[in-house]
């Protein structure tokens, strides 16, 4: 069974701890222009993970809630489908992680992920997609990914997706100030990275349109085809082409 | 006549078109040292810009090849046997700008062999990259005909040997990277504007390739042959323009009952950018195209001029459209081309053309005293190999 992890939106104090120790652990630099915390946060090449500051207004009042963003983690996810050299692949343990001597640079993961989170190394003569691997090699050892571990508030819970959906579900039983609704649980096909909160999800500046059908579904209509109509298209192309020269070679032949 | 007599002529517009591919060469270099964001305007936000939509037009029109090659060498239409040749020549200089183009496009140029021995078979892209590949390597067989006419005519046997079969996978390939380059485009049901985004997205970048690839080498023989003030086979031309226009028919009722089964047929007159857009192409490209081929316009050079140059603008639209302007709303402003990009795009198709004029020159292209005669079939030189005119 795969791994996720559960964000409780209503318990993160914006210490940003977590996109520090991103960095720590995956040896990531820092940008002043684009910060990893605050209420200009974006993910970049060298942040792999972000905590954004939202303004936001809680039964009339204004407060502040801290929204983590990193990949998600599609249970069935657009980016790996899409890589024609298999640079990304879905781990059997959760994680969608990237591996750099496979990829060859279209840069269609970024354009095809739906919560647009793989970046570039624009600045580099050899770039590299950037993006949160969920930490796959603390996963393989039986380890929390870095961020969860340093987490001082339980805002994020690491376990089996199954266990953390019930969870979810309990805790929004629970407690009526909750939004009726896990994100990740049906965006795009499902992600392993769940999210509840007490703010509807858009004013989070969280993706709320997003299509419950795997994408990869609407290629995959397409590509199924492929084989058939190549079999299929060689062998009607070489009866045509058979019958329309022996044609016109007896209409010479009735001719002279 | 001596076949090794090699000839270039040097005149301004050539040393003009040096100075471009030398321009080319060195931002290319510049490109390859800097990395893409010193060179480029892409960003994270817009990966993918000028070089794309240059490619995805570039090889649609280059559709020229496998129409021609399948319409004359596999269904053996004697009538446009005569302009195959330019149409393969079209073709091939065609996939050349956009290979160049996307050895510079993509991050990892090193890398680019990569999908040969890992296989990403659930991306459209692999099977653009396997099909374009192979159709490559088709089109040079393909070329060899021509070539073995002059250089290495010992092996002009083997090669007319294999051309049955060359010819039907070189007409059957761009169907799977036609197809799949539409395909890429599934992936966003959420970004790409519902005018455009469809299912059926592939298979009209299939169609709208075959019918303009005929488009182009309607316009290329015009305008070569005025330039060498050569004749015109109109029948041939004609005849291409009609098959055109008939699948450009099929290809406008496909459109029109996919939107309306779609409920997207009220974006087109909704007065957006993306519905005036898209009346532009589907006006441009394929309505006023139908009515030129069906009047008597199309007896005249002039009428098959206008024919091919619309059914061109609209299919560069179109390309446009489904590139830029359908995903503008889901990824918003952000991306103006650098000049590097345009200078590098600008050069290498100055290293097609001048790559075009030089096989002209020396090679049986053009078939101008090569022409069908009901009694007699085909006569002229130019055909046979080994004879030069």
């Amino acid at each position: 069974m795969s791994k996720g992890v559960l964000v409780d939106i209503t318990k993160c104090v914006g210490c940003g701890s977590c996109t520090v120790a991103c960095k720590m652990w995956n040896s990531l630099g820092y940008k002043k222009d684009i910060p990893n915390q605050g209420t200009d946060a974006a993910l970049n090449e060298e942040n792999w993970t972000t905590i954004t500051y939202k303004k936001v207004t809680v039964n009339g009042e204004p407060a502040w809630r801290f929204v983590k963003e990193q990949c998600l983690h599609c249970q069935d996810p657009a980016c790996a489908s899409v890589c024609m050299s298999k640079a990304i692949v879905k781990t059997s343990e959760g994680p969608v992680v990237y591996d750099p001597t496979l990829c060859v640079g279209c840069r269609y993961c970024m354009i095809a992920c739906p919560f647009e989170i793989p970046k570039y190394e624009w600045n580099k003569v050899l770039p590299s997609v950037t993006k949160c691997q969920m930490c796959a090699n603390k996963i393989i050892k039986g380890e929390q990914p870095a961020c969860v571990s340093v987490c001082p508030t339980q805002a994020l819970t690491f376990g089996e997706r199954n266990d953390l959906l019930k969870l979810a579900e309990n805790t929004i039983a629970a407690d009526s100030k909750y939004v009726k609704h896990i994100y990740g649980q049906e965006e795009a096909g499902g992600t392993e990275w769940l999210y509840i909160s007490d703010v509807p999800f858009e004013e989070l500046g969280l993706k709320t349109n997003i299509s419950k059908i795997p994408l990869p579904h609407y290629t995959h209509e397409y590509l199924k085809n492929t084989p058939t109509v190549f079999i299929g298209g060689s062998i009607l192309f070489a009866a045509l082409s058979f019958y329309t020269k022996r044609r016109s070679e007896v209409e010479k032949h009735k001719k002279s | 006549m001596n076949t090794k007599n090699w000839s270039f002529k040097i005149t301004p517009v050539r040393i003009f078109l040096f100075a471009l591919v030398g321009m080319a060469a060195l931002l290319g270099v510049y490109r390859l040292f800097t990395g893409l964001g010193g060179s480029t305007n892409l960003n994270d936000q817009w990966p993918w810009g000028l070089w794309i939509v240059l490619d995805l037009t570039v090889v649609a029109l280059a559709g020229a090849g496998y129409s021609l090659t399948l319409l004359s060498h596999v269904l053996h239409i004697k009538k446009f046997k005569s302009v195959a040749r330019r149409a393969l020549l079209i073709s091939l200089m065609g996939y050349i700008f956009v290979l160049l183009t996307l050895i510079l496009e993509i991050g990892r140029w090193d890398n680019f062999w990569r999908p040969i021995v890992s296989w990403g078979y659930h991306s459209p892209m692999f099977e653009v990259y396997m099909c374009i590949l192979a159709y490559m390597a088709m089109m040079l067989l393909e070329f060899t005909e021509i070539l073995t006419e002059k250089i290495g005519k010992r092996w002009a046997k083997l090669v007319h040997a294999i051309l049955p079969v060359v010819f039907i996978f070189a007409a059957l390939l761009p169907f799977g990277h036609q197809a799949s380059l539409g395909a890429i485009y599934l992936i966003f049901p959420d970004k790409l504007h519902p005018i455009w985004f469809t299912p059926m997205l592939p298979w009209l970048f299939l169609i709208s390739s075959f019918f303009v690839g005929l488009a182009v080498v309607v316009f290329e023989t015009l305008f070569s042959s005025k330039l060498r003030n050569q004749e015109v086979d109109m029948e041939a031309l004609k005849g291409l323009a009609k098959v055109s226009a008939c699948i450009m028919i099929g290809y406008l009722v496909l459109k029109i009952g996919d939107l309306i089964s779609k409920g997207a047929f009220s974006h087109v007159f909704s007065g957006t950018v993306e519905g005036n857009m898209f009346l532009l192409e589907m006006i441009i490209g394929v309505v006023l195209p139908i009515i030129i081929a069906f009047s008597p316009m199309i007896t005249k050079k002039s009428g098959l001029a206008l024919f091919s140059g619309c059914a061109i603008i609209g299919v560069v639209l179109n390309r446009f459209n489904v590139i830029i302007v359908g995903m503008y709303d889901a990824l918003g402003p952000g991306y103006v081309p650098s000049w590097i990009e345009w200078g590098i795009s600008i050069g290498l198709m100055a290293v097609v053309i001048l790559m075009y004029t030089f096989i002209v020159e020396n090679f049986a292209i053009f078939s101008p005293v090569e022409k069908f005669d009901e009694e007699k079939g085909y006569v002229g030189v130019g055909r046979k190999h080994g004879v030069s005119y």
